[in-house]
């Protein structure tokens, strides 16, 4: 199908942006436009107006501020992809953004597109979940650092005000940590019937405050605290994991799909859980 | 009000400039307004990959593209990827190989195949069939694909060497 009819913006800067959203009540920003062309291609979303931020140079560099790699939100996932700082600072964005949809889609999609727009089933927001990054959002007043456990509150839901925009993604470097991308899909660049993006500190053979992100199985990115308790310092035991994979019932309120039920979705999750043991382990 | 935006770009190689609708996808925009119908539209929510083409080198689907946002910008469609000759061994392979029947597919393939051995000139056939998941083929069942593909990235090597 085509989209609605609507009004497009060019945005040359954040401030332009600010001052068009203010504007315009029913406005939608345009980064990548690779999840938002899609949902108004289905009329699923009707903005009166497009602001397109894609020229605002500034949101598009990566970079280190001591320990924090500092992404611009229109980083895209080609981008992420192929650059050595996130290789050395977050290995499991580039990881992911690797395996995200097609080639095509990756040289246009951006991580604040993806975080800002909140589709459950994305891969970003469980990334910057399970590494505990912040969002820098920029709005009328000034800038807000948003936690990433605060900034999904429900499918396409987030904190960010109706006049803020998504400026940056502030993640603490890898150092001393090791990460696991994990994704189920029927078709190779889906979206995932459940992922797990998963963090932990490894020492002596044990998983230390290890944080499991897990997409597509409840309405938002969701970090299993029940789980991760249970791993957390053990001894990884046959026991140890049984208990870590029950208690995800606790952690996880699973949504079916069409082909895929939420008991389903719970079982696929508890074969993740065990695979990122095993491989943050490694 | 603008509901209706001025664009000037190149398209294989050629200023244009259009008045254009700002939802005017760009595929809709190289096929209505330009004739250009090598690219084509499949599901239109950037699926199947039928609509793929390059903007300023990089290959992108063009039904997630606004022709608004390609203003400023190099577009290459199959039309001009096809005269240029730049893809003259894959178009061969492809022939030679059986990898197409109905063709819809086909000019999306070319260019995505095309964008996958300038990034890596070496690929497996499990890469090449990865790379090649965002474009769908309904006929060939993809192994006459994957072989043409192949044949061309060895034959790309050994030229360059």
């Amino acid at each position: 199908m085509k989209p609605a009819s609507f009004e497009y913006l060019r945005a040359g800067s954040v401030e332009e942006t600010l001052a068009l959203l203010g504007k315009h009540r029913d406005a939608a920003i345009l980064a990548g436009g690779q999840s938002l062309l899609a949902m108004m291609n289905m009329r699923a979303a009707t903005p009166s107006h497009l602001i397109d931020i894609s020229g605002v140079g500034a949101l598009r560099e990566i970079r280190l501020e001591g320990d924090t790699l500092v992404l611009g939100a229109l980083t895209r996932h080609v981008d992420l992809e192929g650059s050595d700082t996130v290789e050395t600072a977050a290995p499991l964005l580039r990881e992911a953004a690797g395996q995200l949809a097609h080639p095509a889609i990756r040289n246009k999609g951006t991580i604040g597109g993806s975080l800002a727009l909140a589709d459950p089933a994305a891969e970003l927001p469980a990334c910057i979940l399970a590494l505990g990054a912040t969002l820098r959002a920029t709005g009328p007043s000034g800038i807000r650092d948003i936690a990433a456990e605060d900034f999904f509150e429900g499918a396409f839901t987030t904190a960010l005000g109706e006049n803020e925009v998504l400026t940056e993604i502030r993640c603490p470097a890898a150092a001393g940590t090791r990460t696991s991308y994990e994704k189920l899909a029927r078709r190779h660049g889906d979206y995932g019937l459940v992922g797990l993006a998963a963090r932990a500190e490894v020492r002596d053979g044990r998983l230390h405050a290890p944080r499991l992100a897990f997409f597509a199985i409840t309405d938002r990115a969701t970090l299993a605290h029940s789980a991760a308790a249970c791993l957390d310092g053990k001894d990884l035991g046959d026991a140890v994991l049984e208990k870590a994979c029950a208690a995800l019932a606790d952690d996880l309120d699973a949504v079916g799909q069409p082909g895929c039920s939420a008991p389903a979705k719970l079982h696929l999750a508890r074969v993740l859980l065990r695979r990122a043991v095993a491989r943050l382990l490694g | 009000m603008a509901s209706e935006i001025e664009i000037k770009l190149k398209v294989n190689g050629e200023p244009v400039s259009a008045r254009v609708e700002a939802r005017l996808s760009l595929v809709d925009f190289l096929r209505e307004k330009l004739h250009l119908t090598g690219s084509h539209v499949g599901c239109e929510h950037g699926v199947c990959g039928a609509c793929t083409v390059r903007l300023d080198g990089e290959i992108v689907r063009g039904c997630l593209t606004l022709a608004a946002q390609a203003d400023g910008a190099e577009v290459t469609s199959i039309e001009g990827a096809s005269d240029s000759g730049e893809i003259a061994d894959l178009q061969a392979a492809f022939h030679e190989r059986n990898a197409l029947q109905c063709g819809f597919c086909t000019p999306a393939m070319l260019l995505s195949a095309d964008a996958l051995l300038k990034r890596q000139p070496a690929p497996s056939r499990e890469e090449i069939r990865l790379w090649l998941s965002g474009n769908y083929c309904r006929c060939t069942g993809y192994h006459a694909i994957v072989d043409a593909v192949a044949s061309v990235a060895e034959a790309r090597r050994n030229n360059s060497v």
